[in-house]
């Protein structure tokens, strides 16, 4: 509450200063939460104290809106975060600008997966198992503990939707990590994994937003869940006991894009390359679990820091790396069989 | 009037009256005038606000211009194609032309996602293709390069999408909306089976919305009918009951709907402290906890209009069938109930027409299987972006909205009374 009135009372000043000023403030669209907060200590404050004015504007990845703005010639967001899908379809589609790397970081410092043409990577985050600690006292070892309600007794939380819920089936089904997309990419494999997602289907409470899947575990609702990395380092640091299973995670990153025929482009590049900085990098995941893209930034970390990140060698070794381009393609026809699946 | 020796005097005498008629015609013509422009404002507002985006929704749900501009060359290419194998090499040729015509990388992406939403895979073929530009060559030669990129090229079904998209009008999204697509050949036939969402959708959307009708006029009858027969005053101290959670936000009782109705919440607690059950029940994120809030939310819109048509029967009708020696039920609804008939319509139709239309109670309170037609209507525009089957689903629920009015208006043979 108290951030959000700070940054109403930020827009408000802002509408209210002089032209001159305004020409300096940028505004900037994150998808809220505990996430924004990491970045609003990490980012944000650092960049306002050299002079510049920051509006940070909350939005839930809806891309209709950039395209609006970007159709309508009429583009008030400055810098967006964007997830991997969404940067790549909209590059192909114009809505963002192409990126000049040498304003802003060199490609040598970064994630492979963090350049884009129109989208730079900012941090690495992972879809992942998790547990309370307190309550259970037989903790998974493998996806196909997520499925067996026998072992362990209790709902499951996944997120509404088809998108990483088809390549946790697979896992569970015996699928190696390498091969899921493989798999998924298949007709049958797509209906191996809606059928095994089936079985699970009478005990799955569905969560939509990141911040549910620690309330349901926290209020004991679910005995295990999907959830993002993150949100698990978030309830914990206000002294909650959840546990994350890593192996079979699946991480993303989240990416900065320019939406196209902003008038304040070369302020846009500049805070883009602000935060891609080794200090603010740094600090970034020092505020939240979520890995740094830039990697000379993952070498100043501590070890405690680095034991959360889904970067780290032990926590990655049998993460997947979700596909953007399987998802971009088959997204809209996974997303609505899911929906015809639901009904069934 | 057809006598003739009536004629000459009229005709000198009508002189006056004549012109006293058209000034009087007049006057109701400037007084009609006066009366339509004071609606003016209303109705030009309306027109922007209401007819003018319902028509672009429409026509958005039918327009399919993304083919037809970029590809026109291929279009002639594929004439002739039978649809059945793969293309003549001339159209590979033809496609890789057009998209090296393309004025901007951005219609190459708004072709990629349209062939894309049709033919799952589509959007990296040709996004794959536009970024190997330029291609030199035979035809033949072409083909065996885009067929050594990518396989798929090699497939009927993304060139079918290619043909069957070429005109600027399609069909394509309303079909979609209600479960049914075009085949190879362009005949209509039912989607296959995994892919039939809809439909399913739409009759969820009815049940859910038949089902809170129901349970509204259940609840709200009885307490109407008692707020009508209490004097005003305490009725007035009573109806704050109604009003207050009806002025409440919805997102504000949604969120209490979900302290209530939680493992660990009110409900499930105290139903356990009274022994009553062993496990909580399970109230949320299903279909009971969605048609519990939307009752909660809905039900000022059935109370409201029965108690103004209640208030309106004079409660001496009812007293004089008991004095006539009908039983007390007998009379409440032989004589009372059909009274109320047109407050019963309008509250049913009003909470039924305000329930097809709900978004954020299921999304917030509902599971997978509770989300209706306008979630899906929300996810297209927001996140896949299709806007054209985002206005194919949202004519849907307009034709459902007016199908059902006019039934209605059919069976009810009545004016609707709102109050």
């Amino acid at each position: 509450m108290k951030n959000k009135s700070l940054i109403a009372c930020a827009a408000l000043s802002a509408c209210l200063a002089l032209p001159s000023l305004a020409q300096q403030q940028l505004t900037v669209v994150n998808f809220g939460g505990a996430n924004a907060n990491a970045q609003k200590k990490a980012f944000y404050e650092p960049y306002e104290k050299a002079g510049n004015k920051i509006v940070a504007v909350e939005y839930n990845g809806e891309q209709a809106k950039v395209k609006a703005m970007v159709e309508a010639k009429k583009v008030t967001w400055d810098v967006v975060e964007v997830e991997s899908p969404d940067a790549a379809r909209g590059c192909d589609e114009g809505l963002y600008e192409k990126l000049d790397y040498s304003k802003i970081v060199p490609k040598a410092d970064l994630l492979p997966a963090a350049v884009n043409e129109c989208a730079v990577g900012i941090f690495v985050w992972s879809t992942v198992m998790a547990y309370n600690g307190d309550k259970l006292k037989t903790p998974p070892t493998s996806w196909a503990d997520f499925w067996d309600t026998k072992k362990i007794p209790g709902k499951r939380g996944m997120r509404k939707g088809a998108r990483y819920n088809l390549e946790f089936a697979l896992l569970a089904d015996g699928v190696k990590p390498a091969d899921v997309y493989k798999v998924l990419a298949t007709k049958d494999g797509a209906d191996r994994a809606f059928k095994k997602l089936t079985e699970l289907k009478p005990n799955i409470q569905w969560w939509e937003a990141g911040a549910q899947a620690p309330q349901f575990l926290v209020a004991g609702d679910v005995a295990l869940t999907t959830v993002f990395n993150g949100r698990i380092d978030a309830a914990n640091r206000e002294g909650r006991n959840l546990k994350i299973y890593w192996p079979g995670g699946i991480y993303d990153l989240d990416y900065w894009a320019i939406p196209k025929g902003t008038p304040n482009k070369d302020a846009a590049v500049k805070f883009i390359a602000f935060t891609m900085q080794t200090p603010q990098q740094a600090a970034y995941a020092q505020n939240i679990a979520y890995g740094p893209a830039n990697t000379k930034a993952l070498a100043t970390l501590d070890k405690k820091v680095l034991d959360d990140l889904p970067t780290s060698a032990t926590n990655a070794k049998e993460a997947l790396q979700f596909s953007v381009g399987f998802w971009a393609d088959q997204g809209e026809a996974l997303e609505k069989r899911f929906a015809a699946w639901a009904t069934q | 009037m057809n006598a003739p020796d009536m004629a000459p005097p009229r005709a000198q005498d009508s002189h006056a009256p004549g012109a006293l008629r058209k000034a009087l015609a007049r006057a109701e013509v400037r007084r009609k005038w006066r009366a339509f422009s004071l609606t003016l404002p209303l109705l030009v507002f309306l027109l922007l606000t209401l007819l003018v985006p319902i028509a672009a929704l429409l026509q958005r749900a039918v327009e399919n211009p993304e083919v037809a501009n970029a590809l026109p060359g291929t279009m002639r290419a594929l004439d002739g194609w039978d649809r059945r194998d793969a293309p003549p090499a001339a159209a590979y040729a033809a496609l890789v032309g057009d998209l090296a015509r393309l004025p901007d990388r951005s219609d190459a992406g708004a072709l990629a996602r349209r062939l894309n939403s049709e033919v799952p895979g589509a959007r990296s073929m040709v996004m794959g293709a536009y970024r190997d530009l330029p291609f030199e060559g035979t035809p033949d030669a072409i083909k065996e390069r885009l067929l050594g990129a990518d396989p798929r090229w090699g497939e009927a079904p993304f060139w079918r999408a290619i043909a069957k998209n070429g005109a600027r009008w399609t069909p394509d999204y309303l079909l979609a909306s209600v479960d049914l697509q075009r085949d190879a050949l362009g005949q209509v036939e039912r989607m296959p089976e995994e892919q039939r969402a809809f439909g399913g959708i739409l009759l969820r959307t009815f049940h859910i919305s038949l089902v809170v009708t129901l349970v509204c006029l259940l609840v709200g009858y009885p307490l109407a009918w008692w707020l009508a027969s209490l004097p005003a005053r305490s009725a007035n101290v009573l109806m704050i009951l109604v009003l207050v959670p009806f002025w409440t936000s919805i997102l504000v009782r949604a969120a209490a709907w979900i302290v209530l109705l939680q493992s660990e919440g009110l409900v499930n607690r105290g139903l356990m402290g009274l022994g009553l059950i062993e496990q909580p029940l399970a109230l949320l994120f299903n279909r009971t906890g969605v048609v519990i809030a939307m009752v909660h939310i809905l039900l000022p819109f059935m109370i409201l209009p029965l108690y103004s048509v209640m208030k309106s029967v004079p409660p001496t009708y009812l007293r004089a069938a008991v004095s006539l020696g009908s039983s007390p039920i007998a009379a409440f609804f032989r004589v009372y109930v059909p009274q109320t008939y047109p407050g019963i319509g309008a509250g049913a139709l009003l909470v039924f027409i305000l329930a097809i239309g709900y978004y954020v109670t299921p999304a917030l309170l509902g599971g997978a299987d509770d989300q209706m037609l306008s979630y899906y209507i929300a996810r297209y525009t927001n996140v896949e972006v299709n806007w054209g089957m985002a206005c194919a689903l949202g004519a849907l629920l307009l034709a459902a909205t007016l199908l059902l009015y006019g039934v209605y208006r059919r069976i009810g043979k009545a004016e609707l009374s709102l109050g």
